[in-house]
């Protein structure tokens, strides 16, 4: 199995291509909609703002074969911006349209906080979670963001809190999402996305 | 459940290798950055941050080589500047593998500088750094090393370089800086309260305690230490189960 990296011309994604080579994955990063169209397995990283992302998918001609691809039923994972853009919209760029995946919208955090929410957090379990296989309950991932799905409709397993409780990870059938960044999440992100591979292959 | 405490071990290099000096001055070697950020990785650190303190022009392509050399062996988020004056200038620091860019003189002289960057990566990848330096009643703005005043309050300067994009604040006091004699608590609680990103406090770290002061009364939310931990004076790990035991919240390495 390789794992498809959608390389939108901005994020992190060199240091995802290091995290899945660590644990001994093939993958491709691509900006070919063929390439997503046919896809064993697929990765979406993002980082910076959401607007960036969504025009790059536009423009690049990437949003119709990921839907697609994601509606097959082909296993996907999105990290940070890659979570957020499964929903309708965002309060971070309102007039452009998410890949309306998953019912709902992204929000900002609240203001009485310290944004971006910068560091490491914990997770509180809503329920059962392959992603989160083996992770133990007291673990912290890393976190960099300022935008958050607040109501995600049931679709999140764990959510984490900073002013208020937000979705931290999603599993919706082959639907995986994570707001934090499993790439730079020390061993226990090396252990969910190994959890994705197992998932995916 | 909240936010953990970051400790960030700090290298400053001379492009390849990592060199300590006391007030910006006398620096001498201190090992190789490879090495050191594996060890650090290892040992808990919360993220790293690499600095190009000669930032010399022809110097730049071994920076950018070693940034790729650390990055390739991280598995916690990489901070790299030093002499970053342009846009291009981050982006090769981004593309080599850092995920945050910090900026200082350049800024203070264009601000505008922080937006391009914050626009192009991001605000959570722009780390404004200030050097600041008591005069009187409040902290002046230090820019080319620590060594020039840039005749700017601080605390203001902290605010406006948030409304320009920046998403961090990387706070280092030059009185204290190398002088171990503790971190500038006034000075961090001052800017920590200014401003609405979360702060680094740099400079003048010593023992545990310094680190239990700078987050219980300087509002600090990472602190950032470099001699120290190169000398192996003091671990990480050693420094998180103190700062956990009183009352710190941390996050402590499996």
């Amino acid at each position: 199995m390789i794992v498809t990296i959608l390389d939108y011309g901005a994020g992190n994604v060199p240091s995802v291509e290091r995290a899945l080579q660590r644990l001994g994955a093939e993958s491709l990063r691509t900006s070919s909609p063929e390439h997503i169209s046919n896809a064993d397995a697929l990765l979406l990283p993002g980082v910076g703002h959401y607007a960036a992302l969504v025009r790059a998918l536009d423009e690049k001609k990437l949003r119709a074969p990921l839907v697609g691809a994601i509606q097959r039923g082909v296993p996907f994972l999105g990290i940070c911006l890659g979570l957020q853009v499964l929903f309708n919209s965002s309060e971070e760029a309102a007039q452009l349209q998410g890949l309306k995946l998953l019912p709902g919208t992204v929000s900002a955090l609240p203001s009485n906080v310290k944004l971006p929410h910068m560091g490491w957090n914990q997770l509180k379990k809503k329920r059962e979670s392959s992603l989160l296989a083996g992770i133990g309950a007291g673990a912290y991932f890393y976190f960099a963001h300022s935008y958050a799905a607040l109501d995600s409709n049931n679709a999140s397993v764990a959510t984490s809190s900073h002013g208020t409780e937000f979705a931290a990870v999603i599993e919706q059938k082959n639907i995986h999402a994570v707001q934090f960044h499993p790439e730079k999440s020390g061993e226990a992100g090396a252990r969910l996305l190994q959890n994705f591979l197992r998932i995916a292959a | 459940m909240s936010l953990a405490h970051r400790i960030i071990p700090c290298l400053d290099t001379d492009g390849e290798r990592v060199v300590k000096g006391v007030n910006f001055v006398g620096l001498r070697d201190a090992g190789d950055p490879v090495a050191l950020a594996t060890r650090y990785n290892s040992e808990g650190a919360d993220e790293l941050v690499v600095l190009d303190i000669a930032a010399s022009r022809d110097r730049r392509p071994t920076f950018l080589e070693t940034i790729r050399q650390v990055a390739a062996e991280l598995a916690i988020p990489l901070t790299a500047g030093g002499g970053i004056r342009t846009l291009d200038d981050g982006r090769a620091v981004v593309r080599a593998g850092a995920d945050k860019v910090t900026v200082n003189t350049a800024a203070v002289e264009r601000p505008a500088l922080i937006s391009e960057l914050s626009r192009e990566f991001g605000a959570q990848a722009v780390v404004l750094a200030i050097d600041a330096k008591r005069s009187g009643d409040h902290w002046d703005v230090m820019v080319r090393g620590g060594r020039e005043s840039a005749s700017r309050d601080a605390l203001e300067w902290a605010r406006l370089a948030v409304a320009y994009g920046a998403g961090e604040i990387l706070l280092t006091s030059v009185d204290r800086d190398g002088t171990q004699s503790g971190f500038d608590v006034a000075l961090t609680a001052a800017v920590s309260r200014a401003v609405t990103v979360p702060v680094i406090a740099s400079g003048g770290a010593k023992s545990p305690e310094h680190f239990v002061e700078i987050f219980q009364e300087g509002a600090a939310d990472a602190a950032l230490a470099a001699s120290i931990f190169h000398d192996s004076a003091q671990s990480i790990r050693a420094l998180k189960e103190f700062l956990a035991a009183r009352g710190v919240e941390v996050r402590l390495p499996c």
